[in-house]
């Protein structure tokens, strides 16, 4: 047991330090370019240099290095040091990318994995309906071939970005007769078409993260199928792999973790610093068990990827835990706050998105700690997965087994 | 950047678990907790032939001359079998003579500690649950010993003990020496049988190698009781689902039954991600002196915490039976508790890692 890089990987780490030193920030009119195109502009030089995008094959805009799982933690560890734009995020570059390499159309491969990879393109994901959760396979957004179009009538709802998408990667009924699960075709749709309406669904957080997406008569190019009709269920199990496939990443909850502290410290319980409080003090360690648990998962199963193991049913876990670290460590934040817990949580953007300072972005966090626990699956949903993958246990009896899982 | 096992660790687990599952599967280990005595010497002898009395005394003294992983990674093994006799002590007092003890002291006591002719064990806790060093009371002065220990695991097997003296510091005592009185106590893990020992004026020799010799112990005994914690927790689950299988009500396993996939999801997601917090104290004990210390009291604080609610889990998921006797259930809870009370609750070393990280 090492937690030290060998020679040859810090040998790579210290390149990787050079091309930021000479790379990042960028530097005259490219300084004044909006934070987008900024990030845009620097990803195509870290992805020329082979630092991001190495899993995707040069032809479709990648740098197509060798699998190297140390290599790419390396890789993450100095961009986020150095504060420059890592991977572009998202369900575009985490779920669409990875489908369209498998089942994708060379078209399709050429047209959209690259802007996609960059940054440039944005995408939002039609998969939920009012009435097909959890049970998404009931879906019932229609989708009909008419001459060389698909003809899509129907809604969809909880999409993340639909306002911000340039395009949407849905799941629609195009064989009505099929068993459900045989019904479904997966379908790029342009957001700009017309008979598409975007109606954002204000959230207990008080912004507007997800929508309501209707569609009526949306017209699409026949082609914009990935994979062939009615297999779209199992073209977004196989995005749903790729997802699994991720080694859980601790450094959030762990970066969390530390502005707990830091609130601890500041706040004020008994005329003290409330880290001095013996409650306080037994909660940040029991919570402190937890991170460090994850964060030691993450390195080991660093450690399988690099020897080509398989996770095992840790790898299943990952979303569960940092979802109950995550509830654990706002609910101490709020108690810490006492009365300014009463506060309305923040709605600035950069509360959201990073470790809370203020109170009012405590609440926030607090807020968010529960959609994480529903977004992508919810924690009962991961509790199936991990009985059911994981060990063995049987399907539910009422649960539908027509295809796929 | 390696955060795994080396093929000879995992190698060690494997023959462990091989051993014991072959020589002390379930029905051995009932007999034996069920027994008057707890022990048995031929599966001591055949561990001991595996080299697990010796993992950590030095080579040259007839051991493995291993690390803290090590001894760790046989603890959980030793653990998820619910291993009835003397490892925990024995270990500990290996360390302690192969940390501190003088060339001499090495020279009487490690070659058949580390062959397992000569069982050790570790006397810490005293009344009033005094377990950390700084509350030591014994008194060890011009080669003599005088004192009350509680709760010693493994003490009516061993031929020496280390004993917590006053001022952080260990001494050895023979127990066949004059002035020893071991008196059985029943404790509830009858795979871990205790005993009260008293010292009056008994004949013992201080182990003054090295003067940080009593809290580097406490620290192994705390990354063992995680490892054996994990190590119990694991079969738990495992047995949450296999009975979860097999069990059939409502004309179906109950293995179906959300309710009951949920109560397993939840158990196995408090302990699997978990087992890196024993490795990691195990790592450092060895490799990271400066964070020896607080790792191995988070480790012990959190395994343990954890295993004792899998325990209660899996006894609940079990219905009636799991509340019998008869159920094996029973044996690996009382272990659980074994390794949650013993040198200290989880809030005791929450509270000292609070303190040693200046908060």
């Amino acid at each position: 047991m090492d937690l030290r890089y060998s020679e040859a990987y810090e040998a790579f780490r210290a390149e990787v330090k050079a091309f930021l030193a000479a790379s990042w920030p960028l530097v005259g009119d490219e300084a004044k370019l909006a934070p987008e195109a900024q990030a845009a502009a620097f990803r195509e030089r870290a992805i020329e240099a082979g630092y991001l995008a190495r899993a995707i094959p040069r032809q479709y805009g990648g740098s197509e290095r060798e699998p190297d799982v140390l290599k790419a933690q390396i890789i993450r560890e100095e961009f986020a040091r150095a504060r420059a734009p890592g991977e572009a995020v998202g369900i575009g570059p985490s779920m669409l990318v990875p489908t369209l390499l498998e089942h994708g159309a060379e078209w399709q491969k050429q047209q959209f994995v690259p802007p996609t990879i960059r940054g440039a393109m944005r995408w939002c994901q039609g998969y939920s309906e009012p009435g097909s959760g959890s049970d998404l396979a009931s879906l019932s957004t229609r989708a009909e071939l008419v001459g060389d179009e698909w003809v899509i009538n129907g809604q969809k709802i909880w999409t993340s970005g639909a306002q911000h998408a340039h395009h949407m990667f849905c799941l629609c009924r195009t064989e009505p007769e099929a068993p459900k699960h045989a019904g479904i075709s997966y379908l790029l749709i342009d957001m700009k078409t017309p008979g598409i309406e975007v109606r954002p669904l204000r959230q207990m957080t008080g912004t507007a993260d997800f929508n309501e997406v209707f569609f009526t008569d949306v017209r699409v190019p026949a082609r914009n199928i990935v994979g062939r009709r009615g297999e779209g269920w199992l073209v977004s199990r196989s995005t749903l792999k790729h997802e699994r496939n991720m080694i859980g990443d601790a450094s959030r909850v762990r970066l969390m973790f530390g502005g707990l502290v830091k609130l601890a410290r500041e706040r004020r319980r008994d005329g003290r610093p409330a880290i001095e409080h013996p409650e306080v003090r037994q909660r940040l360690v029991e919570i402190e068990g937890q991170v460090m648990s994850h964060v030691y998962s993450g390195y080991r199963q660093l450690t399988l990827a690099a020897r080509g193991e398989p996770p095992g049913v840790v790898g299943l876990m990952n979303k569960l835990v940092s979802t109950q670290i995550g509830h654990q460590i706002a609910r101490l934040a709020l108690d810490l706050l006492e009365e300014d817990g009463l506060l309305a949580p923040s709605t600035a953007a950069r509360d959201v998105a990073s470790i809370p300072g203020r109170s009012a972005s405590w609440v926030t966090q607090y807020l968010w700690s529960l959609g994480t626990a529903i977004a992508g699956g919810t924690a009962n949903i991961q509790r199936n997965v991990i009985a059911e993958r994981g060990f063995g246990l049987p399907r539910d009896a009422a649960a539908d087994r027509s295809a796929g899982r | 950047m390696n955060f795994g096992l080396s093929e000879e660790r995992e190698l060690l687990q494997r023959t462990l678990a091989a051993f014991l599952d072959n020589e002390c599967p379930p029905q051995r280990v009932r007999e034996l907790f069920d027994g008057e005595r707890g022990f048995e010497p031929s599966l001591w002898k055949g561990l001991a032939e595996l080299g697990v009395a010796g993992l950590c005394v030095p080579e040259a003294f007839g051991g493995a001359g291993l690390e803290m992983i090590d001894l760790a990674l046989a603890a959980e093994v030793l653990g998820s079998r619910a291993f009835p006799g003397p490892f925990l002590g024995h270990s500990l007092a290996a360390l302690a003579i192969a940390a501190a003890g003088s060339e001499a002291q090495q020279e009487r006591w490690l070659p058949r500690l580390a062959s397992g002719e000569l069982v050790g064990a570790a006397a810490f806790g005293e009344a009033g649950g005094a377990w950390q060093p700084e509350q030591w009371r014994a008194r060890a002065a011009s080669g003599r010993l005088a004192g009350a220990k509680e709760s010693v695991p493994g003490a009516a097997e061993a031929g020496l003990v280390v004993v917590g003296v006053e001022g952080g510091g260990l001494a050895a005592v023979e127990t066949d020496a004059s002035g020893v009185a071991v008196e059985a106590v029943e404790g509830v893990d009858r795979t871990r049988r205790i005993a009260r020992l008293r010292f009056d004026d008994a004949p013992c020799e201080l182990l003054g190698g090295d003067t940080d010799a009593g809290p580097r112990v406490r620290d192994a005994a705390l990354v063992l009781l995680a490892a054996d914690a994990f190590g119990v927790a694991s079969r738990l689950v495992e047995m949450a689902v296999d009975y979860s299988k097999t069990r059939v009500q409502f004309g179906a396993p109950i293995a179906s039954f959300q309710a009951v996939k949920h109560a397993i999801s939840n158990m196995a997601v408090e302990i699997e991600p978990a087992r890196g917090l024993y490795w990691y104290a195990a790592h450092a004990f060895d490799h990271i002196r400066g964070e020896s210390e607080r790792s191995a009291a988070l480790a012990k604080a959190h395994l343990t915490d954890r295993a004792l609610q899998i325990a209660r889990d899996t006894v609940e998921l079990h219905g009636g039976i799991g509340f019998t006797w008869e159920c094996d259930v029973q044996i690996w809870f009382k272990r659980a508790m074994f390794d949650r009370s013993y040198l200290g609750t989880p809030a005791l070393h929450r509270e000292r890692c609070a303190r040693l990280a200046g908060w």
